[in-house]
């Protein structure tokens, strides 16, 4: 099997913020019914997190699950154990109406990280990103300028963000030009 | 003469001087200024043309609602018409240039109109330019261009140096206003805890009390609002911004904010303009008010300004506009200029004033040794581009009897209007004060948020308070109401006491004098940009003209850049007054955003040059870009048109191309082509309900085609659907499909059949898919080694998982083209590798890439329809002959009544045939059939039109596909189309398979 390469390979940029493009990231598009117990299982199996609630994230480095709709959830594992972790899903679900496919190599990931990440992401998508209003554990599936596009925080002062694959090039000319130097909003 | 004064000055710093240009003319300046002030303190009386007259125009105001001094600022990309240059702040190297002159602004040909005023009265573009007709384009269009509008367009080579960014906000209170009212309102706010924006156009606190004065709890006003100021600066629930105008008020609390970052100093790093995007629970307006000019003949000369903006910069940048300054008046608050000229020993040398009686105020300039002559009024200004003498006259009367003053500067004030733009924009009402004689906002009327409660307060002199005490008490109250409708407690303060001067009451007056004759009526200015006069309104009355908004466009009232901010309270009370009618019953014209023009740059935000629009990349995207594509766009993707080798032309391309996938071996990248996987117990019978033909019954490991109509029955999209397992299909869908296509399955299943058990994913972007086509298709992949891809191993139409070289792949036996066909799905992370061992593989077959010009072309020739091109939202299948894709099985498909209509079923639809011209030319697209014979509008009838139309270099003539009326039952007759060329191509109506009509190609 050939390398695989991700959209941008690592490409980054450092501004007001630091954008990356962090590489290839497993991820699995799951569509059921949230409230079932041997989905919640799948879930827990595969990501050691229980099921989100509306815009939760549970995310630990390059594993985690986050909501993406009241029938729908991202399921985050490392891109290698991709194949192996679908398939234990598959098989666990395969009692149940529901659908786990691979959706890794459909999307781009970037990480804004820095005091003025919070900022940057403002420019671009229509959500209240103030402290008080969004924090890490949290999600939201919204976009950036003209693209769709959902984010989370890994920590006070880093985001996750993930897009199109074949958006990737606009969403990180995007964020380079958010986080262009003397753009600081200084509010958050 | 205007002129800097030795002392005064809160603004500026004249320790730090600034050097700028106007007309080339080098001037000076000093940090603080506005160019406003700059120009003044340079004694450039003088700024610019009307837009219709060409008559001069000077500084009139010191504000947002300055109609006159727009000048050009900034060169090359940095150049920007219509600035105006009371809003500009003054900085080192600025340089202007005055607009709406030719040749020069001291001599303007332009201005002859004046003369001819006469003849260009109100409405002059209705009546004039319609008769003679041919006038229009040899005459009138000409002239107006030649003498109308304003600022020039920057160069068309230019391009804006600087960069713009939006920011989403989000606040409980937003207060728009950043004088005492507002900061006022933001502490009573902000004291409940809610959260609170407040933002100041200006780049200063305070607002006019500052120039103003008065007192607050006891202390002077300047340090009450200092002390208010760093409060609130304090405050961690508190966002200010200066340079930051509230632009636009619009639904759900919905704000816009236009912060200006570096217009005062050009160049410095970061964006430019920032658009705010505001959603605040409730705003609160604290715009302030304007004062209004009187209409007196000769109020447009330079020097007539209004008694506000001249102690502005008095007391602000330390200029007086005059030496000799006449005030007219009809209420006490001009007195204050009267006071701030003297104490900077200006010469005052008269004050009239319209009331008979004047009050207390009048008294204290009196003792400053100024005549007020109450009663009186100025019956005309003289002077051309500066002003030389006032005639006075008594108010009551028609200007006779006329007293001559000579005096270099007149201050006006007609009383004041509230800015009650940002309360009106989302539908605040309005009630009219007869005592003060303006509208304020209607408290009981505000704009309605989505619970049907107000979201905006209205607070001090934007709400019709025009004393301090009130504006403190009213901004106070007004900061608790909406922190209190924001779902916040207020806290129970009391608003400090605001004290100023005693002021009698203001006397409503519309003309100045009274009853002025018509040469004096022709000569005061409503609209000092567009030229618009009392006697033009007027007119525009006496001709029927009962709506203000109508009278507004008939005599271009209120619509120039300033849109009306001096003069639409004064143009609608003439016009009531000309209607015999009351000026609330004759009421506004409608309140627009922005409140003054903002850039279009902060509006486009970040999106111009890279990221003016989304550019969706496949995986081998630079490979094409580095091999030669000729880039097509497919809604937001690229994908190559043809690889253009050096020294060939896009068509030669295309030729190569289309013969050397027929003869050798051809590789297209397909990943554009939508996937939505479709799952679940009900996912067949959910399929058999979008596609017209049967997918239910299709076997595991094989591929069908199918169509898919609306519920009107017209195709919207067709594709090839691979069954996956007992539970999961693959629908490829068009490249500008699989949005659409899945949105369209989602609503199906969200609202209409929300119990069936199916889901949908989109996994489009999943894959990267490369066609390989040709003779030689199977013996490329079988180089490559791996899956069994021979005829029975993988028959045509089915598909196989499995391993091409190194790659994990899925592999479909399907064609467009009529060749020998595979189209190899690999995770699009490895497409760019998997392209590079097909092409490094394929080189001994004669494998080239191809583009979508050449996969149009194969597929033409094999008569197999696109959509979009055979399609175009009006089509049904049976129009395309696609009877066969139509189940008879099924008892309901979407699209199937619809079928059944009878315009449907009508039997002169146009149908699909192929096309062959008589001489093998190429039809122009989108050419039409003519038949015999007219129609209503005496055109030829139609009776087809070409779909498709192509060269086909495997044919060596032009092909084509069309919609003919009867067109299957009439193979073999020639038609005509009519090109735009002059030329009628005689076209025979043929079969549109023109190529390998049995298959035999793709069947090996």
């Amino acid at each position: 099997m050939s390398e695989p390469i991700s959209a941008l390979n690592h490409a980054s940029y450092d501004g007001i913020a630091k954008v990356e493009e962090s590489g290839l990231q497993g991820m699995i598009t799951v569509r059921g019914n949230l409230s079932d117990k041997v989905l919640a299982k799948a879930v827990k199996d595969a990501t050691g997190q229980k099921v989100p609630g509306q815009r939760e994230a549970f995310v630990e480095g390059d594993t985690g699950v986050c909501w993406m709709s009241p029938d729908e959830l991202l399921v985050l594992v490392p891109y290698a154990e991709l194949n192996a972790k679908l398939a234990a899903m598959t098989d666990a679900l395969s009692g149940v109406h529901a659908l786990a496919v691979n959706v890794s190599d459909a999307r781009a990931v970037f990480r804004v990280s820095g005091n003025s990440a919070r900022e940057v992401l403002a420019k671009l998508a229509p959500v209240d990103l103030s402290p008080e209003a969004f924090q890490p554990g949290q999600i939201r599936r919204s976009r950036l300028a003209q693209v769709a596009a959902a984010f989370w925080m890994d920590d006070t002062d880093t985001f996750r963000v993930v897009c199109f694959r074949s958006a990737a090039e606009y969403v990180f000319e995007l964020l380079k030009v958010a986080a262009q130097p003397g753009s600081e909003v200084g509010v958050y | 003469m205007s002129s800097r004064l030795a002392k005064q000055g809160r603004l500026i710093d004249r320790s730090k001087p600034v050097t700028f240009s106007f007309n080339g003319n080098s001037m000076q300046g000093y940090e603080g200024d506005t160019l406003a002030s700059a120009l003044l303190a340079n004694d450039q009386m003088m700024v610019g043309r009307s837009f219709k007259y060409h008559r001069p125009r000077g500084v009139v105001a010191s504000g947002a609602e300055e109609p006159n001094a727009l000048v050009g600022l900034g060169q090359g990309n940095r150049f920007e018409p219509n600035q105006r240059a009371t809003t500009t702040e003054l900085f080192n190297g600025l340089t202007a240039i005055s607009q709406n002159h030719w040749p020069s602004l001291e001599f303007d040909i332009g201005s002859v109109n004046t003369a001819l005023a006469r003849f260009l009265p109100a409405g002059f573009y209705y009546k004039m330019f319609i008769h003679p007709k041919p006038f229009w384009k040899h005459i009138y269009e000409p002239f107006i261009r030649q003498s109308a509008g304003l600022g020039k367009a920057p160069d068309k080579d230019s391009r804006d140096a600087d960069t713009y960014e939006h920011f989403y906000s989000f606040a409980d209170v937003l207060v728009i206003g950043g004088g005492i009212a507002g900061l006022q309102s933001a502490k009573a706010a902000a004291l409940s805890g809610a959260k609170v924006m407040l933002i100041e156009q200006t780049a200063h606190w305070g607002g006019r009390t500052l120039v103003d004065g008065g007192t607050v709890g006891g202390k002077p006003v300047d340090k009450f609002v200092e002390q208010l100021v760093s409060e609130l600066e304090t405050m961690d629930n508190v966002t200010m911004r200066t340079r930051c105008m509230g632009a636009g008020v619009y639904d759900h609390g919905y704000v816009l904010g236009y912060e200006r970052l570096s217009d005062h100093r050009p160049g410095t790093q970061g964006p430019r303009h920032r658009l705010w995007r505001i959603r605040a629970k409730q705003v609160v307006t604290a715009t302030g008010a304007i004062e209004r000019p009187l209409s007196f003949a000769g109020n447009d000369v330079p020097g007539v300004m209004l008694a506000s903006a001249m102690r502005d910069y008095v007391v602000n940048w330390g200029v007086t506009p005059g030496q000799r300054v006449v005030i007219a008046t009809n209420n006490d608050d001009a007195y204050r200029t009267a006071i701030a000229l003297k104490q900077v020993g200006v010469n005052v040398i008269r004050v009239v004033d319209t009331r008979a009686t004047a009050g207390p105020m009048a008294e204290e300039v009196r003792q400053l040794g100024v005549r007020v002559d109450p009663g009186k009024a100025i019956a005309k200004v003289k002077g051309g581009k500066r002003v030389k003498n006032v005639q006075l006259c008594n108010q009551d009367g028609i200007g006779g009897a006329r007293e001559e003053i000579e005096c270099d500067a007149v201050a006006m004030s007609g009383g004041w209007s509230p800015v009650v733009h940002l309360w009106s924009h989302c539908g605040g009402k309005l009630i009219w004060d007869d005592a003060n004689a303006y509208f304020r906002p209607d408290p009981k009327r505000p704009p309605l948020g989505a619970n049907g409660d107000g979201f905006v307060v209205a607070a001090g002199s934007s709400n019709g308070h025009l004393s301090l005490g009130e504006v403190i008490a009213d901004a106070h109250a007004a900061g608790k109401a909406a922190a209190k409708a924001a779902g916040f407690k207020p806290k129970n303060t009391r608003a400090p006491s605001g004290e100023a001067a005693e002021e009698a009451p203001m006397e409503a007056i519309w003309l100045m004098p009274a009853n002025a004759e018509v040469q004096l009526r022709m000569k005061s200015w409503l609209d000092f940009q567009n030229d618009v006069k009392v006697s033009d309104v007027q007119l525009a009355a006496r001709e029927g003209y009962e709506s203000v908004e109508h009278t507004k466009r008939y005599t271009t009232l209120g619509m120039a850049t300033d849109q009306g901010k001096l003069s639409n309270i004064n143009g609608l009370a003439i016009l009531a007054d000309s209607l015999d009618s009351d000026i609330p019953k004759v009421g506004t014209t409608t309140f627009r955003p922005p409140y003054t023009p903002i850039s279009l740059g902060a509006i486009g935000g970040e999106a111009r040059g890279e990221v003016f629009q989304p550019i969706r990349r496949t995986p081998m995207h630079d490979w094409h870009d580095a091999n030669g594509a000729d880039w097509e766009p497919v809604g937001q993707w690229r994908r190559p048109y043809a690889y253009v080798r050096p020294g060939e032309s896009v068509h030669d391309a295309v030729n190569r191309e289309v013969k050397n996938t027929r003869d050798n071996l051809g590789i297209l990248d397909a990943s554009t082509l939508g996937k939505l996987i479709v799952k679940g117990p009900d996912a067949g019978k959910f399929l058999d309900m979008l596609y017209t033909n049967m997918m239910s019954t299709l076997k595991v490991g094989k591929c069908r085609y199918g169509l898919m109509c609306s519920e009107n029955g017209f195709l919207i999209d067709d594709g090839v659907v691979a069954r996956i397992d007992e539970d999961t299909w693959l629908c490829h869908t068009t490249t500008g499909g699989a949005e659409r296509i899945h949105a369209h399955m989602e609503e199906w299943l969200q609202t209409e059949w929300w119990d069936w058990k199916v889901y949908v994913a989109n996994v489009t972007e999943q894959y990267a898919q490369v066609a390989v086509v040709g003779p030689n298709a199977r013996k490329v992949l079988e180089k490559l080694g791996g899956m069994d891809v021979s005829k029975d191993a993988l028959p045509f139409m089915e598909w196989r998982d499995g391993k091409i070289g190194d790659f994990d792949c899925r592999a479909y036996r399907i064609s467009f083209s009529g060749e020998l066909s595979y189209e190899i799905a690999v995770p699009a992370s490895q497409g760019q590798a998997f392209w590079d061992a097909l092409f490094a593989a394929g080189q001994k077959f004669g494998v080239m890439p191809y583009g979508t010009e050449c996969l149009h072309i194969l597929r033409a020739e094999k008569g197999f329809i696109m959509i979009g091109d055979e399609t175009d939202g009006t089509v049904i299948p049976q129009d395309l002959g696609l009877h066969w894709a139509l189940s008879k099985k099924k008892e309901d498909y979407l699209g199937k009544r619809a079928h059944s209509r009878s315009h449907m079923t009508d039997p002169d639809r146009w149908k699909l045939v192929g096309l062959e011209t008589v001489d093998g030319s190429v039809i122009p697209d989108g050419a039409y059939a003519v038949g015999e014979g007219v129609n209503a509008n005496g055109q030829r009838n139609m009776i087809g039109r070409v779909t498709s139309t192509y060269f086909s270099a495997n044919l060596g003539k032009g092909i084509a596909m069309g919609l003919v009326k009867n067109g299957p039952d009439r193979m073999g007759e020639i038609i005509e189309f009519p090109g735009t060329d002059d030329k009628i191509y005689k076209v025979k109506i043929v079969d549109p398979v023109f190529f390998d009509k049995d298959g035999e190609k793709q069947n090996v």
